[in-house]
C-alpha cells in the first residue's frame, strides 16, 4: 500500500503540530548530556590565555622564558607561533587569533600556556613578561569616525544610508528624542569551552559548542595553514548561545596548543573570561524625528543612528542594515530618512546577539511611538495600530511584505488579556521583594505596549543554506530513520524539530538526531531565528528524497536509502548602497508586549508584573517548544529594560562577573501569558516563520513605557537604572 | 593531598588534588561526575548545586578538602537506575529544559524545595529557585515543572 504524507503524518505520533520530549531531555536532567567544558581525553593538557589589561596599546616586548620554565607547562604560544593567517573575522579579517604588536580592546589575547593542570597554567601566564606602551583609548561612538584610526581605512566600519520619499516633508506634529542602548551579554550559562585532539597525520578533532561549524572550520583551517579537510569540528553539548557563539573563542587556540604539543588540549573559560572572550550587543545611540498630521498618521521618520562595534569587526555590518532597513519598526511610512552607522572603538568587541541590530532600533522606536502618542492625545495602542503595516505594505527599502503582517492584531491581543489585579500586599511581590523594602508606599503602578519587526534568516543576497541527509533502513523489523546535519544544536530545540520532520514526512516514529559535525556539508548558522526554516527545510527536503525511493514500501529489508540535499530559502538582494533600497529580507517576524510595572519611585525600584505577548510564528511545529522561545526571548528584553549592561570606564569593563552583571533572577520574571497565532507564510517550510528573535525586541521597550506610564519620567536610556528613576 | 568521600552512597578517593581545587572541579575532573555544571564558579548561578550533607550547596564554594569524609549527592545520584526522580520527569516533560545548563542544579534545588515543602506555593517556588540562573526559559516552564512534580508527590 502506498500512502500520502498526510496519511502517513497520521499513523505515528510525535510529528510536528506536537510537543514531543526532546531527544537529549533524559540526559540533561540526569546530568549526563555532555557539554564542551564536560569532555575529557587520556593524557589531556589545559590551556590558558593570557590578555591585555589595556583597552589600546602598543605591544614594545613579550618575555615567555620564564613561563616555559614553570613545572607541568608544555607550551607557550604567541603570534610567531600561528602557522597560518593571523587574521579572522565573520565579515573582515580584522581580527589577530593572538596579538602582535597592538592590542585594541581589554582582553586581547596575546599569549597562551599548555600545562597539566589549569593551575599550572595560570601560574605561568602571571610569569609572562608584557611591555605596553599604553594609549588613548577610542571610546565614544558619535566621535569614533573622525577619531584616531584603528584601523587601516579608519573607523567606520559600515554606513547604510535609506532614502524614502520626500526628504523634506513637514508635518503637523513632530517629536524628537535621542535614546541610548546599553552593552548587553548574552551570557549564556555554559562558558566557551572545546577540546582539540591533534592526530599523527598533522590533522585536528575539535569538540566545540558553537553555532556555526562550517565558518569556524574555515576560519581554523586558514589560521593553521591547514587544509579545510585536516580540521574536523564536531558539536558538543552547547549550554546556550544567543549569538555569542557565532564568533570564535579558543577554537584556533586550542587546536594550536593541540598541534603544537601532539596532545589533547582543553580550554574551559571561566565566568569573568567569558565576558572578555566573546562579543556583546553593540551599544547605541539613536536620533529620531517622527512626523504625523493630527490623525496619527505618520509622516515621516528620519533618523541617524550609531552602533558601537568594539575594537573589531564581527558581524557590525549586518547589524547595521538590520538596525536601518527595520529603523521605522513594523508601520507603514512614505517618507524615510536613516543613516545607520557602525563604529570602530577600542571598546569590547560586539556583533551577534538574539535581535541583532532590531533590538536597538526597536527601543528607540518606539519609545517614539508613545512620545507621538502624548503629543496627539492618543492612546499608545491606537496611535500604533493607525500606522501599522499589513501584508502588502512597503518597508523603507522598498520591499513589499508578501506575508502575515499582523501587527494590528497582535497588539489588540495583549490589550485584550486581562490585567493583573493591583499592587500585592505580599511583600514577595512587591519592588524590593524578600529585602522587605516596602509595604506598598511609593509603590506607582504603570502599563505599557511595544510591537516589533525582525527579519528572519540571512539577507542581503547572502547565499543562505542548509545540508540535510536522512537515512532510513530496517531496525527489528520496522523502518527506522537517521538524520544528519551540521546546523548546531544550542538548546532551542532543533533536535526535536528534525525528528518531528522525518516522522511527518516518512511516517517513520523511531529517528535518531546523528551527532552534528562537519563531514556533511553546510548547515548554515544558528541565527537568524533560522535553523527550523532553513535547516528544516533541507530536513523536509532529503525526506521527499527518501520518500520517492520508498515508494511506500514498509519493509526494505537490507537496503539502506541514503540520500543528502542541500536546500536554500529565496534569493535576496543587497541594498542599494545610497538609496538603501532592495528585497534585502526572506521574511518579518512580528511580536508585541503589554507589561505590567510596580516601581518604588522611592528607591527607583522596578517589578515586573505581568509581561504577556502575542506573536506570529506562521505554524508552530512544537508548541511548547514556540511558547519556551518567546518566554525566554521576552526574559531576555526584560533584562535589558532594567538591569543587564556590561559598564566601561575608559573602555575597561567594570563588571565582569555575575555578582556585578545581572541577569533576570525567577524572581525578577512575571508570569507570561502568550498568544501564539499561525498566518501561515506560503514561502516558507510548513508555512513557519522565525520564533526566537522577535520577541527579544518588544520585550524591552513595553517595560519601559509602563515604568514611564507608572513615573511620568523621559527614561531615553536602557537599562533604566534606580538612578534614573530617583534622580539621584 | 587525598580526599575520600561518599558520592551518590559510593565511598570514592581522589588523589593529587591541590589544595585550591574546589568540590566541583574534583566531581567534575577527577571523579568523572561532570553533571554538576561550571557556569560562574562563583556561587552566583546555582548551577552546581549538589546535597553536602543533605544540605544544598553551590559545589563551586566548597573547597575540595572540606568534603573529607562526608556525604555529597550530586545530580547523578538522583534518578534509581533507569527511572528518573519525579523531579527530572517534570523537567523533561514540562519543557523546562532548552540548553540545559542550568538544569542540573535547579533539578537539585527544586528536589530539596519539594522535600521541605511538599506543596509550595508559587511565591515558595520562586523563593527557593531564586539563587539558580536560566538564560534560556524565561523560568516559566521550569516552575510548570516543579508544579508538576509537586503533584505527582
Amino acid at each position: 500500500m502506498t500512502l500520502t504524507p498526510a496519511e502517513l503524518t497520521s499513523a505515528v505520533s510525535g510529528g510536528i503540530g506536537t510537543s514531543p520530549q526532546r531527544p537529549d531531555g533524559n540526559l540533561k536532567v540526569r546530568g549526563e548530556f555532555a557539554y564542551a567544558s564536560d569532555l575529557w581525553h587520556e593524557d589531556m593538557i589545559w590551556g590558558a590565555t593570557l590578555r591585555s589589561p589595556h583597552p589600546y596599546a602598543r605591544i614594545t616586548s613579550v618575555d615567555i622564558t620564564e613561563a616555559l620554565k614553570v613545572p607541568g607547562v608544555y607550551a607557550v604560544l604567541t603570534h610567531s607561533d600561528v602557522p597560518g593567517r593571523n587574521l579572522y573575522g565573520l565579515e573582515h579579517k580584522d581580527q589577530p587569533v593572538l596579538a602582535v604588536d597592538v592590542v585594541r580592546y581589554q582582553g586581547e589575547p596575546i599569549a597562551l600556556v599548555g600545562a597539566d593542570h589549569p593551575e599550572t597554567a595560570l601560574r605561568a601566564m602571571k610569569k609572562i613578561v608584557v611591555t605596553y606602551d599604553v594609549l588613548d583609548p577610542v571610546v565614544d561612538m558619535e566621535t569614533a569616525a573622525d577619531d584616531t584610526p584603528l584601523h587601516p581605512g579608519g573607523n567606520l566600519v559600515r554606513h547604510v544610508p535609506i532614502r524614502r520619499g520626500s526628504q523634506d516633508v513637514t508635518a503637523d506634529v513632530v517629536v524628537t528624542g535621542r535614546y541610548e542602548v546599553g552593552m548587553q551579554d548574552q551570557a549564556f550559562l555554559g562558558p566557551e569551552s572545546g577540546l582539540a585532539v591533534p592526530a599523527e597525520d598533522g590533522s585536528v578533532d575539535l569538540y566545540i559548542a558553537t553555532q556555526w561549524l562550517h565558518v569556524d572550520r574555515d576560519q581554523i583551517a586558514a589560521a593553521l595553514g591547514l587544509p579545510q579537510e585536516q580540521v574536523r569540528l564536531t558539536l558538543s553539548g552547547v549550554g546556550g548561545a544567543f549569538g555569542g557563539r557565532e564568533d570564535l573563542s579558543m577554537q584556533v587556540h586550542a587546536c594550536l596548543l593541540a598541534l603544537h604539543t601532539g596532545k589533547p588540549v582543553k580550554m574551559v573559560y571561566n565566568r569573568e573570561e567569558s565576558f572578555y572572550g566573546h562579543v556583546h550587543r553593540h551599544p547605541a545611540v539613536l536620533y529620531y524625528e517622527h512626523g504625523a498630521d493630527r490623525t496619527g498618521k505618520l509622516v515621516y521618520v528620519r533618523t541617524r543612528m550609531y552602533l558601537d562595534g568594539g575594537a573589531y569587526a564581527s558581524s557590525t555590518p549586518a547589524v547595521v542594515a538590520n538596525a536601518a532597513t527595520l529603523g521605522v519598526g513594523p508601520y507603514e511610512v512614505d517618507n524615510v530618512t536613516v543613516d545607520a552607522y557602525g563604529l570602530y572603538t577600542n571598546n569590547p568587541p560586539c556583533g551577534a546577539m538574539r535581535g541583532f541590530g532590531a533590538v536597538q532600533a526597536g527601543f528607540a522606536y518606539e519609545s517614539q511611538m508613545d512620545k507621538l502618542a502624548e503629543a496627539l492625545g492618543m492612546s499608545p495602542v491606537d496611535v500604533r495600530i493607525r500606522n501599522a503595516m499589513t501584508e502588502g505594505s512597503v518597508m523603507p527599502t522598498g520591499q513589499v511584505v508578501d506575508s502575515a503582517a499582523p501587527v494590528a492584531q497582535l497588539l489588540k491581543l495583549v490589550q485584550d488579556k486581562p490585567l493583573p489585579a493591583g499592587t500585592s500586599s505580599d511583600i514577595r511581590e512587591l519592588p524590593g521583594g524578600v529585602s522587605n523594602t516596602t509595604h506598598g508606599e511609593g509603590v506607582v503602578r504603570g502599563v505599557g505596549y511595544a510591537v516589533g519587526i525582525k527579519n528572519i534568516c540571512f539577507s542581503e543576497g547572502y547565499d543562505d543554506y542548509s545540508t540535510a541527509r536522512v537515512r532510513v533502513s530496517m531496525v527489528n523489523g520496522e523502518l527506522a530513520a537517521a538524520v544528519h546535519t551540521a546546523a548546531c544544536e544550542v538548546g532551542q530545540g532543533l533536535v526535536t524539530i528534525m525528528q518531528q520532520i522525518v516522522r511527518t514526512e516518512l511516517g517513520i516514529e523511531r529517528v535518531t538526531v546523528l551527532p552534528m559535525d562537519t563531514t556533511i556539508g553546510n548547515g548554515g548558522s544558528t541565527s537568524a531565528s533560522r535553523q527550523t526554516y532553513v535547516t528544516g527545510g533541507a530536513v523536509k527536503a532529503a525526506c521527499a528524497l527518501v520518500r520517492a525511493r520508498l515508494d511506500g514500501r514498509t519493509d526494505i529489508g537490507d537496503e539502506v536509502i541514503d540520500e543528502t540535499t542541500e536546500w536554500r530559502h529565496r534569493a535576496t538582494e543587497a541594498l542599494d548602497p545610497v538609496t538603501g533600497q532592495g528585497n534585502a529580507h526572506v521574511q518579518y517576524g512580528f511580536a508585541a508586549h503589554r507589561a505590567v510595572v510596580d516601581v518604588d519611585v522611592d528607591l527607583g525600584l522596578v517589578r515586573v508584573v505581568a509581561l504577556d505577548c502575542a506573536q506570529d510564528v506562521g505554524k508552530a511545529l512544537n508548541p511548547q517548544a514556540v511558547v519556551g522561545q518567546i518566554q525566554g526571548g521576552s526574559a531576555q528584553g526584560l533584562g535589558l529594560a532594567v538591569m543587564e549592561e556590561i559598564q566601561t570606564s575608559g573602555g575597561k569593563v567594570r563588571n565582569p562577573s555575575f555578582t556585578d552583571y545581572l541577569i533576570p533572577t525567577v524572581l525578577d520574571m512575571p508570569p507570561m501569558s502568550i498568544d501564539v497565532l499561525e498566518l501561515a507564510d506560503p514561502h516558507a517550510p510548513y508555512g513557519i516563520r522565525g520564533v526566537g528573535e522577535p520577541p527579544t525586541i518588544s520585550s524591552t521597550p513595553a517595560i519601559v513605557a509602563a515604568i514611564r506610564a507608572a513615573t511620568g519620567l523621559a527614561l531615553t536610556r536602557v537599562p533604566v537604572r534606580p538612578e534614573h528613576l530617583t534622580g539621584t | 593531598m587525598r580526599v575520600n568521600v561518599t558520592v551518590n552512597g559510593e565511598q570514592r578517593q581522589a588523589d593529587d588534588v591541590w589544595e585550591g581545587e574546589s568540590l566541583l572541579f574534583v566531581l567534575r575532573e577527577r571523579l568523572g561526575l561532570p553533571g554538576s555544571k561550571n557556569a560562574c564558579e562563583q556561587g552566583e548561578c546555582g548551577s552546581c548545586t549538589v546535597y553536602l550533607d543533605d544540605v544544598p550547596v553551590c559545589a563551586c564554594l566548597v573547597a575540595a578538602g572540606q568534603v573529607q569524609d562526608r556525604e555529597v549527592r550530586t545530580v547523578e545520584g538522583l534518578a534509581d537506575g533507569d527511572a528518573l526522580d519525579p523531579v527530572q520527569e517534570a523537567f523533561v516533560e514540562a519543557g523546562a529544559v532548552q540548553c540545559g545548563f542550568c538544569t542540573p542544579g535547579l533539578v537539585v534545588a527544586a528536589h530539596d524545595l519539594l522535600d521541605r515543602v511538599p506543596k509550595p506555593s508559587d511565591p515558595e517556588i520562586r523563593e527557593a529557585l531564586a539563587g539558580n540562573l536560566c538564560r534560556c526559559t524565561g523560568y516559566e516552564k521550569i516552575l510548570d515543572a516543579v508544579r508538576l512534580a509537586a503533584s505527582r508527590r
